[in-house]
């Protein structure tokens, strides 16, 4: 059914600490990686023409990077990974005309049946994020599926049962957790943080956080000049004949 | 929003039929001689056909019958199942009126309310989404219903024509007049609505400040997500669609509509096709101009 399910209070989901993250799409590869390869029901991430000269294809996680001007100090450069956010008023079940896309109750992970997806696409046009791609190959609409067939999988090492974006990070910038419960180690996170949904305007109430960049350190100074520490600091004699010759400038 | 062809055709033709069938089903045009079939089949083709082009927007067609299913959510969905019920009730009508030369007036009005459901099911599929306020910031049913109902009445008076009934032709003209108003309210109100228009910008899309701009795209090529929501026009193709579309769509027609009261009603067929040439080109550009606030991420303003 394409009507969105009574809340059940389990909101799983994303924290993505925007001031971990070194953009280094390790996320956003696993993903691909499990999601063409795992053992979920789905076709696999379909490419197109993928060693020619023109190669695209189907992602659920794209890492975006951004130069921030912050009102003191110098640009910030913030790496900005994007997936589905799991909404809890998620326009892209709503408008589903087959009930191919839908949300579970039980969790709130928002998934796509592709065995009833007709391909028309309308669900990625509802979507304000870009959550969602259609894979050429298949003929159906794909989404990050928050590694449903990892968490609850019980053929997985305890470690393992989490998603593959997550279980990749190597710089430990993304969680995964129950964003439902006010008590769980995420939540916390987000307390602290003031961790934040993007586009709240669009009114689709998203569950993954983000972790926004901590304020860098102030230096009255201004930014220190790498290049001239590492200059030698010639005296004396030494000193005397580089003035002498023009060198040490 | 990239202009597909098959949702050009769909939009287009199933208006054109529907409004149609609203004007058949509410009694205009003349009860007898070969009128009636020739107008009847001519809204079920325009109407069906418009239907079929839409099947072939998907990428997995085999499941199309599942679009029935969920119309208590879904406008997509509600305008399949309105469209199935418009054009049977509409066929029963058609039927009746072939075989017994009489017109059931219950049946042609439930034909004409279903047929004005349906067209107003097709524009919300586009006015419901948030994401792209150039459809659902303007009054984009009223520009769907409008279109539909004045090609209908134009398709009616041109089909009398041939048939050499002339009455109520000069309906056309007030009919190409409100639809032409229409046409320019719509895009007044669309001009103004870009993709920031409902408050979203790259900082709410990031929610990392005011100042931000793309530094670096996921990806070095193009993707399914520039193709589709990422579409752009340059202004001077524009210019020569909508040129193209009040000339042909409106100017045009509406100069036949004067010759053929004066000399003969066919030239109103002229006339019909020339005004469905033109709102095709408008149609283009209503997808083409439609910016999706996806496309913030990168960084387009």
């Amino acid at each position: 059914m394409t009507t969105l399910p009574d809340a059940s209070g389990v909101k799983l989901g994303l924290v993505i600490d925007l001031d971990i993250c070194v953009g280094c799409h390790a996320c956003a590869v696993s993903c691909k990686e499990w999601n063409t390869g795992g053992t979920d029901d789905g076709a696999p991430l379909g490419d197109r023409d993928a060693y020619g000269a023109d190669p695209s294809g189907t992602w659920l996680n794209r890492v975006h990077t951004y130069e921030v001007q912050p009102d003191r100090g110098p640009a910030q450069i913030v790496h900005f990974p994007k997936s589905c956010l799991h909404c809890e008023d998620a326009p892209c079940v709503t408008v589903c005309p087959t009930g191919a896309s839908y949300k579970r109750a039980a969790d709130g992970i928002v998934l796509v049946n592709e065995d009833a997806c007709m391909g028309c696409g309308l669900c990625a046009w509802a979507c304000p994020y870009g959550a969602r791609e259609m894979d050429a190959a298949a003929g159906v609409m794909k989404k990050c599926t928050l590694c449903v067939d990892r968490i609850y999988n019980r053929n997985l090492p305890e470690e393992d049962r989490v998603p593959a974006c997550v279980r990749a990070c190597p710089a430990g910038a993304r969680h995964f957790g129950d964003l439902g419960d006010p008590d769980s180690a995420v939540s916390e996170l987000v307390a602290e943080r003031g961790g934040y949904g993007p586009m709240h305007e669009q009114g689709t109430k998203p569950v993954n956080r983000y972790l926004p960049p901590r304020a860098r350190d102030a230096h009255e100074t201004g930014p220190v000049r790498l290049a001239e520490l590492a200059e030698p600091q010639a005296k004396g004699f030494l000193g005397w004949l580089d003035r002498a010759f023009g060198g040490g400038d | 929003m990239h202009p597909a062809p098959s949702l050009i055709l769909f939009t287009v033709f199933s208006g054109l039929g529907l409004g149609l069938i609203v004007w058949l089903g509410l009694g205009s045009g003349p009860d007898g001689g070969p009128f009636g079939p020739v107008a009847c089949l001519a809204a079920l083709g325009s109407a069906a056909a418009g239907g079929a082009f839409s099947t072939l927007h998907l990428a997995n067609p085999k499941n199309a019958w599942r679009a029935f299913s969920q119309w208590r959510s879904s406008w997509l969905s509600r305008e399949a199942c309105l469209m199935v019920a418009a054009l049977v009730v509409f066929a029963l009508y058609a039927g009746v009126w072939a075989a017994t030369g009489e017109r059931w007036r219950g049946l042609g009005f439930s034909a004409a309310a279903l047929a004005v459901a349906t067209v107003h099911a097709t524009a919300m599929i586009y006015a419901q989404l948030k994401t792209v306020p150039a459809w659902s910031a303007t009054p984009t049913p009223a520009l769907f219903l409008g279109l539909s109902l004045a090609g209908g009445l134009l398709a009616c008076r041109a089909l009398q024509g041939v048939f050499g009934e002339s009455d109520g032709l000069w309906h056309a003209v007030p009919a190409l007049l409100a639809a032409g108003g229409l046409c320019v309210w719509w895009t007044a109100r669309a001009a103004g609505a870009g993709r920031t228009a409902t408050g979203s910008s790259v900082a709410s899309a990031t929610g990392l400040g005011r100042r931000v701009r793309s530094f670096e795209a996921p990806h070095t090529g193009r993707n399914y997500l520039l193709d589709e929501m990422a579409f752009r026009i340059g202004r001077k193709r524009a210019f020569a669609l909508r040129l193209i579309g009040a000339a042909a769509g409106f100017v045009v027609p509406l100069s036949l509509c004067g010759l053929a009261l004066v000399v003969s009603g066919w030239v109103l067929l002229p006339a019909l096709v020339c005004h469905v040439a033109g709102v095709m080109a408008l149609r283009w550009l209503f997808f083409a101009e439609a910016q999706h606030v996806q496309a913030l991420y990168y960084g387009e303003g």
